[in-house]
């Protein structure tokens, strides 16, 4: 059951991304892009990672996206993949080095992963949203910390770089 | 029937792979952000399958990490094409070469 579901998803996810690269019109990439993103978050839940699975569909696929949406409305791009190609013969290289990068990832893959012996099954709610909310507020409590001041330090930044320079 | 860790390896260096070349080939820079989101995003895959078949939450903690530093980047560099607009009024990656001597 959760293999099928597995598989729809994937071809989902792969299509998508596909769309997201090959489509040119912006807003349709967006859009590609969170179909994409409430993908991943499904296998998340497949993996048992139910947080992460709600904090990708709120943060990504929520804050993130409408973000890109209001810059592709602002920006109003559209124009600057129509007229000629001044790097065409680099571009064209672009699809050869990307199979190779898949070759080499699938050649690391298939010597470290694929042949390990498989993981003994894990205990049970080993994963589970209690134990993350554990591990974050008492073990990683200082990175988390530290993430607020990050946030905030983008906050700024940001108001620093878009605001109007008066005179 | 579990699916085995390997299929979600597998799949993520797929959407790896497509956010590369979506990076090299297309020429809007928000189309190259989003790709960038892609490529992030697969690699969290990897992480949370990784995790699951360690049996532990680590990973899990380190994609929530990855995920607010995403937020930051993405915030920063949608500022900076904004700025950038507004100066140039053109967007393509192909002429922003004034940072070149």
């Amino acid at each position: 059951m959760s293999l099928a579901v597995f598989f729809v998803i994937a071809v989902v996810a792969v299509l998508s991304a596909l769309g997201l690269v090959l489509r040119r019109n912006p807003i349709h990439g967006a859009l590609f892009l969170v179909v994409n993103l409430g993908c991943v978050a499904v296998l998340y839940l497949l993996l048992g990672a139910e947080f992460l699975a709600l904090a990708q569909v709120i943060i990504y696929a929520g804050a993130i996206m409408v973000l890109f949406v209001f810059a592709i409305m602002v920006l109003i791009p559209g124009k600057e993949e129509t007229g000629p190609d001044p790097l065409r013969s680099q571009r064209l290289l672009a699809l050869p080095l990307g199979a190779l990068l898949l070759f080499e990832i699938g050649l690391i893959l298939h010597s470290r992963v694929f042949t390990a012996a498989p993981a003994p099954p894990p205990p049970a709610g080993a994963g589970g949203i209690e134990s993350v909310g554990r591990l974050l507020l008492r073990d990683y409590l200082f990175p988390f910390e530290v993430t607020s001041v990050l946030l905030l330090a983008a906050l700024v930044g940001v108001l620093a770089l878009a605001k109007r320079r008066v005179g | 029937m579990m699916v085995p860790e390997s299929y979600y390896t597998a799949l993520s260096a797929i959407l790896f792979t497509i956010g590369v070349v979506g990076v090299l080939v297309r020429r809007n820079p928000l189309v190259i952000f989003m790709s960038i989101e892609l490529m992030l995003n697969a690699a969290n895959l990897a992480l949370v399958a990784f995790g699951h078949r360690a049996g532990t939450a680590d990973a899990q903690v380190l994609v929530f990490f990855v995920m607010t530093v995403a937020a930051a980047e993405v915030a920063v560099g949608l500022a900076i094409l904004v700025a950038i607009f507004r100066l140039r009024r053109r967007l393509s990656v192909d002429e922003l070469s004034i940072m070149r001597w």
